[in-house]
């Protein structure tokens, strides 16, 4: 089939492994790039949120003809009970700039674009193939990939796994340890078609304007996780996601969780008279730093999900995909140019690289914040929602009771609710985990 | 948009291209299911799996989303049998 030696194989084509290609073959380097869906794209799933600086690094005029939703102007951050949000919303007219700073996408849409601007670049792209197996030399070096369309291995200097967070490869490989049920979230997700003129007026918009939406709370049953609603140019993403083992130990279907958060009285209006068009699921790697696997061997490295680069804190995972694969191909062409071996070793400058950026910074920073946020699900996703939720109607409700006495009743119910040394513990853990 | 909307319904609207007689996905013969096995019958996204009248696990991988999500929580009883679907086949995203 293909019989040619390739500078560098790139398994799989999203965000990650489309950088890594992408920065690779405007290097000049051969690549070959495997895909195991019909084009990039089509097995791919996100909320979506593109941010344009990691993929400005990359694409500079990506904003030419890339295919984007809507650009970010208003975020809300909602804490909600089972009848009520309470909200946080941040709207600027500063995010209307030249060059916005996020979008909404389609990443079918988004990946395939993506995509076609690394062929352009010169990388080969192979679709509808699974890669099966690295191939390694005696030395345990690796050397190449098996494929599922049979004939014998492919070889390159080096393998850039971009294989995601379900990603075999480089797990049956022995690189990577399996991931554990508690620090990976499953995400059910719709995409609601609405007319534009109707999600306009509805988030109070105009234009290409978008608003997005995070929300935490009793949705989410008492396990660890949130839910989102993203507008789009005509239609209205929405999705919740909650660790693997809290689903394993509840009786909620994800199904059903996603139809109880659509209904919510908070969420129904905004959803009204809209076509369901598509129904996803997807995991994300929510481990953060702890969970981060080893990331480079004698001729391999690890990009993207399947490294566990996601911050669940910020909501950001594609950023750190682009930001992985091209540092990683930064490494590779640095090493190539200058005919050094593609050994563990040499290509540690990667995480060297890794380590400079916000990508690790950023995972760092909130590395006991997954633990926390487990640790304690039933306050941070029940009890205090609820609490925040019996504050707020007690202190906007006129009903002729005195100000002072509601001040008492709020701080009653917080103190009721979780005992002041409990309050205090959990600012002190959140704050520690914070920092 | 009722509450008693089933998943099923939902997954008419994806596009999927099924590798007919060769599932992705098997169970290996078991007499009594594990619970993480059993859990995947309220577990997995699009309902892949059922349990039959004399108390096994079954599965139909026609719908798959191919989440992984089974494979993570069966991964340490070994009930599974775990591939990606050959090249191409399996659910293809319009929106992703």
């Amino acid at each position: 089939m293909i019989e040619e030696r390739f500078d560098a194989i790139v398994i799989g084509a999203g965000p990650s492994g489309n950088a890594a290609a992408y920065t690779l073959a405007t290097e000049g380097l051969k690549v070959l790039q495997i895909e195991r869906g019909e084009y990039s794209g089509s097995k791919n799933v996100q909320g979506a949120i593109l941010y344009a600086d990691a993929l400005e690094k990359i694409i500079p005029d990506f904003r030419d003809d890339a295919p984007l939703e809507r650009h970010v102007i208003e975020q809300r951050i909602w804490t909600m009970d089972d009848s009520s949000h309470t909200g946080m919303h941040y709207r600027s007219d500063d995010f209307n700039e030249d060059r916005p700073n996020r979008y909404t996408i389609l990443r079918a849409q988004f990946d395939k674009w993506f995509s076609s601007r690394v062929r352009q670049a010169g990388a080969i792209l192979l679709c509808e193939t699974t890669v099966t197996e690295l191939v390694k030399d005696l030395q345990g070096k690796v050397i190449g990939v098996r494929t599922d369309r049979g004939g014998g291995p492919i070889l390159a200097d080096v393998v850039i796994l971009a294989e995601g967070v379900n990603g075999l490869v480089g797990h049956r490989s022995g690189l990577r340890p399996e991931i554990a049920p508690d620090s990976v979230a499953l995400a059910v997700k719709e995409m609601h078609f609405l007319p534009r003129e109707t999600i306009e007026a509805r988030f109070n918009i105009t234009g290409n304007e978008g608003v997005v939406i995070e929300a935490m709370g009793t949705i989410t049953k008492g396990m660890t996780g949130t839910g989102f609603l993203y507008t789009n140019e005509e239609s209205i993403s929405i999705g919740i996601g909650c660790i693997v083992s809290d689903f394993a130990e509840s009786e909620v279907t994800p199904f059903e969780l996603l139809e109880a958060f659509k209904n919510h009285p908070s969420i129904k209006p905004l959803l009204v008279g809209s076509e369901c068009k598509e129904y996803a699921a997807h995991l994300i790697p929510e481990g953060g730093y702890k969970a981060i696997p080893q990331l480079v061997g004698d001729g391999w490295i690890v990009v993207g999900d399947a490294g566990q680069f996601v911050n669940a804190v910020h909501r950001e995972g594609s950023n750190l995909a682009m930001t992985t694969g091209r540092i990683a191909a930064e490494t590779v062409v640095s090493l190539h140019r200058r005919r050094i071996a593609m050994t563990r070793e040499n290509l540690s400058a990667y995480e060297q690289g890794l380590a400079k950026t916000f990508v690790m910074k950023d995972l760092r920073k909130y590395r006991g914040i997954p633990a926390l946020l487990h640790a304690n699900k039933a306050n941070f996703f029940g009890l205090y929602p609820q609490l925040i939720s019996q504050a707020m109607q007690t202190w906007f409700r006129v009903d002729g009771v005195d100000k002072v006495s509601k001040e008492k009743a709020i701080f009653r119910s917080f103190r009721t609710g979780r005992t002041l040394g409990g309050l205090i513990g959990d600012a002190f853990r959140l704050v520690r985990a914070w920092r | 948009m009722s509450a008693t909307a089933r998943v099923e319904e939902r997954l008419f609207q994806n596009r999927y291209l099924v590798d007919s007689g060769r599932p992705h996905i098997k169970i290996k013969p078991h007499d009594v299911p594990s619970r993480a096995l059993l859990a995947m019958t309220r577990l997995c996204p699009v309902g892949c799996y059922s349990l039959s009248d004399s108390g096994q696990v079954e599965i139909s991988a026609d719908g798959c989303v191919e989440c992984g999500t089974c494979r993570i929580v069966t991964q340490s009883t070994g009930e599974l049998e775990w591939n990606y679907p050959r090249g191409g086949f399996g659910v293809l995203y319009k929106f992703g």
